[in-house]
């Protein structure tokens, strides 16, 4: 019963302005890699997502839009229910078929390769993966550069897929074939599009 | 009788919005590519800017403020026409000042004020496949996109310079995003091409009719195409605006009476307007005339 | 003194209104009504059903008499009424073979089941303007077929019984069927789209195409093996329920060509098909999609791909009006901005050009 009500509820208030309002955020992230842009907590669903997470999906996902999910997602039939009634979406169980991850279990999730990298004549078929994460003040930085920035980015997000610096530098170099990252925080939001080049820290 | 039809805000219903904005995403991802996009039919006609409206609506909202300008105008009949077409179904705030805009929605000029960060242009695109008229076949362009190989391109342009001694391309000049795809910036003069290099504001290109968007990030690289002994150069006017005496804008021709006589004043009208507020005095200029008086 | 025009807004208000007015024309003649457009203009009225894809006679009417009559401009308000619809669910197909027949004619074969059914026909009228119809004469009633209608089975099928046509095209496994209006074309398309795109195409477009095959472009040897037009239930299938759901019925023409044979050593010689099906009543059309549609299998049937109507990209790109007619008629838009950059550069050549000839003369003198 009160999986129900989870499922049915936290969607929306209002789904036109909810839905442009993160769009927005998303759009201003991806132009500019790495900046931290705020939303509020628009919608919410079910443990594990998040409420921005929650909020992005709500925003992407629909019947035309093929979703991977992580385990901790498919784990929960409350979260899976919350993701399938708000946005009728598409699930698929193979990440190279998938147009969006939702990962928010960072540590295990598959390496970058397991996912869609669009092909030369169809880069855009390629899947966005969407991090769930704490937060963007980590003790390490990543020093940004690439289009979308004026100069160089300091970013960093709370936790990192393994051996990031080592995918991503394969990933950008796959361009323009490519997976692009959007990072849900608390309250907050950011994207690193697969232009994006991480500068090697200075020793 | 069918109920008379309610409409969306911004018109499109979600489902298109959200196919929108995935493909304006992707577009921003990867700079300079053209999104194979599901455009739908708009209530004004193919090549009338359906794409940069169908492009608008899915980004705008209610904290915007937009500007639409066609030739770099205001007034012209579609940016008046597609302004209405906003407030009527958007209801955003709408202004003329480029410097007040969130959102500027374009055909064939990218305005004289330079772009904030922040701000959005829009622009509506014909074609946007910069090698169509050299290879009509959408099959075969995607090929040469993927493969890298814009020699045709070059080819064409060196041959205008063997037959008439310059590039005679004027606009819709081809350039280069971020080293990688050639693109085309839609139908502006080559005057405004180097406006789009390292902007910071975001670029995107909304094709209805070919179902195609694309995006110039800000910041971002973008060059035109030229050779070393013939080096991309922009329009130079041998006079300043009869208005507003501005060096540097791009100009309109205006005919003043059919024995030759004509004037130039700025295309676009807001960078026009605003200098005369400011005490700028063109030799053709109301202000000028009353004074001489 | 120069004064920048301005007003665009109060011209573009005044031209309306004016349209309004030469649409109403003198005020003293009544004003047509949607239910005379429906039913005395009936074919115009599917024209812009089959074309503008959705099917509502009194929407098409309103069209119609908005359009003034202009059948492109009729079917590109339907078009731009129907994208704002939202998607319920998709019907099962519709079953052609079980249609309500009104007309049915076979053009190979001199009686068939079924039999050949001449129904509301323009042909074999004498084309002579009738001074009659000016006035509201009364008009008879038609004679109505007394007995049950006798089962019809299409002329594909029963071909198709000894194997002398090709089946019916299957989609590649796995394969949902498209919808143009929903996802961007990628070409080459499969031939669901094509389909789709050819049923949505202008008539006069694919009219003058599929006699470019009658002539030479893509010749195919077509047959007429049927033409029906009559009404097809709609069904629905419904999660809850275990039976489809009927939604009511619509008119249909429909088409089978009977084109060129082909066959190899390895498979006996069969004829290929042709298909078209449209919304209404509309021979022309369903008969020009039927040879386009034959011609555009070109690739799939390994023929040599000459002409015009055997190109796909060429074909689809161009054949829908609602798209022609925009970018054919945003010419009539300002490019002033870069008519100027083209008259800039044409002055800055004829220049140079009479400063060389002028170089030249001085040299020579």
């Amino acid at each position: 019963m009160r999986a129900a009500t989870q499922v049915f509820e936290g969607g929306f208030a209002d789904s036109v302005l909810g839905s442009q309002e993160i769009f927005r955020a998303l759009m201003d992230a991806m132009a500019n890699p790495g900046r931290i842009v705020s939303v509020g907590d628009l919608a919410q669903a079910p443990s594990p997502l998040t409420p921005v997470a929650a909020s992005i999906a709500a925003t992407l996902f629909d019947h035309d839009a093929t979703v991977w999910c992580d385990k901790p997602i498919k784990a929960s039939e409350a979260a899976l229910g919350w993701l399938k009634f708000h946005t009728g979406l598409e699930l698929t169980n193979d990440p190279a078929g998938a147009d969006f991850a939702l990962v928010t279990d960072i540590d295990n999730m598959p390496s970058f390769d397991a996912f869609a990298k669009g092909t030369s004549e169809y880069p855009d078929r390629s899947t966005t993966i969407i991090l769930q994460v704490a937060g963007f003040e980590a003790q390490t930085s990543l020093t940004l550069e690439g289009p979308g920035i004026k100069g160089t980015q300091a970013f960093s997000p709370s936790q990192l897929p393994r051996m990031f610096t080592e995918q991503w530098a394969a990933n950008r170099g796959a361009f323009p074939r490519g997976i692009d990252l959007i990072f849900a925080g608390n309250g907050l939001l950011a994207a690193l599009p697969r232009t994006t080049r991480i500068l090697n820290k200075e020793a | 009788m069918t109920e008379l039809a309610t409409y969306n805000f911004a018109y499109l219903d979600e489902q298109t919005k959200r196919m929108i904005r995935r493909a304006i995403l992707k577009a921003i991802a990867i700079p300079g590519y053209q999104v194979p996009f599901a455009s739908r039919e708009m209530p004004m006609p193919y090549g009338w800017g359906t794409g940069g409206v169908q492009v608008t609506a899915a980004i705008i909202g209610p904290n915007d403020t937009l500007k639409v300008i066609d030739q770099g105008a205001d007034d012209t009949t579609n940016a008046v026409s597609i302004r209405a077409f906003f407030q009527k179904v958007a209801n955003v705030p709408v202004t003329t000042k480029t410097t007040e805009a969130t959102i500027i929605q374009t055909r064939h000029r990218i305005p004289e004020t330079a772009l904030q960060a922040g701000q959005t242009l829009v622009y509506q695109v014909p074609i946007p496949e910069p090698l169509r008229f050299l290879e009509p076949r959408e099959t075969e362009t995607r090929k040469m996109h993927a493969l890298e190989e814009y020699g045709l391109m070059h080819v064409k342009l060196y041959e205008d310079i063997a037959r008439h001694g310059h590039i005679a391309t004027t606009y819709a000049y081809p350039v280069k995003v971020e080293g990688r795809y050639v693109m085309d910036p839609s139908p502006t003069p080559k005057f405004d091409n180097p406006k789009m290099h390292n902007s910071p504001a975001l670029q995107l290109f909304g094709a209805g009719r070919e179902k195609r968007i694309y995006a110039i990030p800000p910041y971002t690289q973008v060059v035109s195409l030229d050779f070393e002994d013939h080096p991309f150069e922009v329009q130079t006017f041998s006079q300043p605006c009869a208005l507003c005496a501005a060096k540097g804008s791009y100009l309109d021709e205006v005919i003043l009476d059919d024995k030759g006589g004509s004037m130039f004043v700025c295309s676009d009208t807001d960078f026009c307007e605003e200098r005369q507020a400011a005490g700028h005095r063109g030799h053709l200029s109301p202000a000028q005339a009353e004074a001489a008086e | 003194m120069y004064v920048a025009v301005k007003g665009g807004e109060a011209a573009i208000r005044n031209a309306h209104k004016l349209l309004a007015d030469r649409r109403r024309g003198d005020r003293s003649v009544p004003a047509i009504g949607l239910d005379q457009i429906v039913e005395q203009l009936a074919l115009a009225v599917d024209r812009v059903m089959a074309e503008g894809s959705l099917y509502d006679a009194e929407l098409a009417a309103l069209a119609v008499k908005q359009a003034r009559g202009d059948m492109i401009e009729a079917i590109f308000l339907v078009r731009a009424y129907r994208t704002t619809l939202p998607r319920f669910g998709y019907t099962k197909p519709v079953e052609t073979s079980q249609m309500m027949i009104e007309r049915r004619i076979s053009a190979t074969f001199k009686d068939l089941p079924g039999g050949q059914l001449l129904g509301p026909t323009f042909d074999y009228t004498h084309r002579l303007l009738d001074p009659e119809l000016a006035e509201d004469m009364p008009v008879e009633m038609p004679d109505k077929r007394v007995e049950a209608h006798e089962h019809t089975p299409r002329v594909t099928d029963i071909l198709g019984h000894d194997g002398m046509i090709e089946a019916d095209g299957d989609m590649p496994d796995g394969s949902e069927i498209g919808d143009l209006t929903r996802e961007p074309l990628t070409f080459p398309l499969e031939r669901d789209l094509r389909l789709q795109a050819l049923a949505r195409g202008d008539e006069g477009f694919l009219l003058g195409l599929a006699y470019s095959t009658q002539r030479g472009y893509a010749r195919s040897h077509p047959f007429a093996g049927e033409i029906r037009i009559g009404e097809v239930e709609v069904e629905l299938e419904v999660a809850e329920l275990d039976f489809p759901l009927t939604l009511g019925r619509i008119r249909l023409t429909e088409c089978q060509m009977v084109n060129q044979f082909k066959g190899s050593s390895k498979q006996p010689p069969q004829f290929t098909r042709g298909y078209g099906l449209v919304f209404g009543q509309s021979e022309r059309k369903s008969m020009s999609m039927a040879l386009c549609d034959r011609a555009l299998r070109a690739r799939e049937l390994g023929e040599d791909i000459t002409a015009a109507a055997q190109d796909e990209e060429f074909v689809i790109s161009h054949s829908d009006n609602v798209q022609s007619t925009g970018f054919v008629e945003h010419l009539k838009l300002p490019h002033y901005v870069d008519f100027q950059a083209e008259l800039d550069l044409v002055r800055r050549m004829r220049g140079e050009h009479e400063n060389q000839k002028s170089q030249i003369k001085e040299a020579a003198e």
